[in-house]
């Protein structure tokens, strides 16, 4: 008896059953759950786990207690500020400028355009360059390959913020009487702030992750965080390699809440292209 | 005055940082040395050794490859990415914001995070090394940008239109193809255009889930693998020259394209306003 309304309902639920077009969704939650949610949680799990997956708080404190991948994350962090105050005081003023151009559009794609030729070739040729010069690979070319890099990430969202500006601002200033560099620290500063946030975030995150940029321009000498993180999964460490991961995790988690404060919504420099 | 040309010198410093590695290795592509320098005289030998080099084949088959895995994943990236934004949009309100979420952290998340996790997927579940989980890998940070881009589209469209085409007759299935499609289509076509080039241009996440033993190259780890250790050769000098000059009129063409529909388009409205 009970064995046959069970069936009744479910045949029930199978006719009211629809293609409603919400089910299209459905195939793409499941692939974002099974490649891109999984893997995050694995890498939750990994850090907890030592080489014979027993759970361990082992792989922290073997993080905590290696002075090198301490100094690794010191260095990259270093590297990081110093490439984004860079590509900020260098980058600021180019948006500035374009912005204020009836062309500017046109002018960006110039600055931006180098950004799509594969990093590795630009800095292969950049590293070519240095050594045909005879130029000490060291610090210095590490930090000028990341600004090389980078700079488009910076000047294309202050470049969308600046030129959406409302100019009224700019005029009620001057109207008031305020002269050209008050106006500017007053009001132009202040009004591009999210843009110099995303801007931030978009040259901080990939110069302290990647890979590849720092070791060739420093002869292998220089390592980042990107670039620890490859070794250690390359050299199966995966318990260490997953805590690293955590951290850089949590950096970029840091970063886009900053960002959504600022942002309030407004959607600048994420959609690049 | 002065400061109007002082802008204009600024600007021009930066734009010759930016293409002076480019432009300096296109002019020494023709000099058959390394060295920047035309001791050897001015020569198209580089590139003849495109063909002849004993890495040659090497180099054909890492094109091959990643022409062959940005087809597929842009392919699949483009059909998955926009079946699904149909129904992401008629998702109910907290579950629409769930997957939008979970959509950005592929885009958000650092390249090098992503690519360690997957890895660590595929070898905890035992996936077969090789093309699968490079494609698997492209498809999932491809996708994200694809449903990006077709959901203003939808948030664009007008619904009357859709239930209009219903009240008319169609089936649903027919209204959707008929009328939601040809909607949708500029916001696919850009998907797959980005997914494409994204694909093509991976470094990351390809190299870390190829596996060392599948021997699997594609055109940036192949490049990776060998000017990392022997530096850069004639050989590379006149790939990169052709990569550069292709990249660059391909992304100019493309733009430029744009800004002219873009041009037609104002104009158009302009008439329309002044009619």
């Amino acid at each position: 008896m009970k064995s046959k309304e069970f069936f009744k309902r479910v045949g029930n639920k199978c006719k009211n059953f629809r293609l409603t077009r919400r089910v299209f969704s459905y195939p793409y939650i499941l692939f974002l759950l099974l490649f891109v949610v999984i893997p995050l949680v694995l890498v939750l799990v990994y850090a907890f786990l030592d080489a014979n997956n027993n759970f361990t708080f082992g792989n922290f404190a073997a993080l905590i207690k290696d002075g090198a991948s301490l100094q690794v994350l010191l260095t990259s962090l270093l590297v990081g500020v110093i490439t984004t105050a860079l590509c900020l005081v260098l980058g600021y003023p180019i948006a500035y400028i374009l912005s204020k151009y009836r062309s500017g559009k046109v002018l960006v794609l110039l600055f931006v355009l180098p950004m799509w030729v594969n990093f590795l070739i630009r800095t292969l040729a950049t590293k070519a360059i240095f050594v045909a010069l005879d130029i000490q690979l060291g610090m210095g070319t590490v930090l000028f390959g990341m600004v090389y890099n980078y700079l488009p990430f910076m000047i294309l969202p202050l470049h969308t913020t600046l030129s959406n500006l409302d100019k009224s601002y700019v005029e009620a200033s001057q109207d008031l009487g305020a002269d050209k560099l008050t106006t500017f620290v007053k009001t132009v500063l202040p009004l591009s702030v999210p843009g110099i946030i995303s801007g931030m975030t978009m040259v901080f995150i990939p110069t302290i992750s990647t890979f590849a940029i720092s070791q060739f321009l420093s002869d292998y000498t220089i390592f980042l965080f990107g670039d620890s993180i490859q070794t250690k999964f390359s050299n199966n460490m995966y318990g260490v390699g997953s805590v690293m991961s955590l951290i850089m995790i949590a950096l970029v988690l840091l970063s886009n809440f900053v960002m959504s404060k600022f942002n309030k919504g407004e959607v600048t420099g994420r959609n690049l292209w | 005055m002065v400061k109007k040309i002082l802008e204009k010198c600024y600007l021009a410093v930066i734009l010759a940082f930016l293409y002076a590695p480019i432009i300096l290795i296109i002019v020494f592509s023709f000099s058959n040395s390394s060295t920047f320098t035309f001791k050897n005289g001015f020569s198209f030998e580089a590139y003849a050794s495109i063909f002849t080099s004993e890495k040659t084949p090497e180099l054909l088959e890492a094109v091959k490859n990643t022409f062959l895995i940005a087809i597929i994943a842009s392919i699949v990236s483009t059909l998955l990415g926009s079946v699904a934004s149909v129904g992401i949009f008629s998702l109910g309100k907290r579950m629409r914001k769930v997957v939008e979420n979970v959509n950005q952290l592929p885009i958000i998340n650092s390249e090098i995070v992503m690519a360690v996790s997957l890895m660590l997927f595929f070898v905890t579940f035992k996936f077969p090394a090789g093309y699968i989980r490079i494609i698997i890998g492209h498809i999932a940070f491809c996708t994200p940008y694809v449903v990006l881009s077709v959901m203003p589209k939808l948030a664009q469209m007008d619904p009357n239109v859709y239930e209009a085409a219903l009240d008319l007759g169609a089936s649903p299935i027919k209204a959707l193809f008929k009328v939601m499609l040809p909607m949708l289509t500029p916001g696919i076509v850009s998907g797959f255009v980005l997914s494409f080039t994204l694909s093509m241009d991976d470094f990351i996440i390809t190299q870390i889930n190829k596996g060392a033993a599948t021997g699997i190259n594609t055109l940036s780890t192949y490049i990776y693998e060998d000017a990392r250790l022997k530096g850069l050769s004639p050989f590379w000098f006149a790939i990169f020259s052709i990569i550069f000059v292709a990249v660059l009129a391909i992304v100019l063409l493309l733009n430029l394209k744009k800004s002219i529909e873009n041009r037609a388009a104002a104009a158009a409205k302009k008439e329309v306003k002044n009619v």
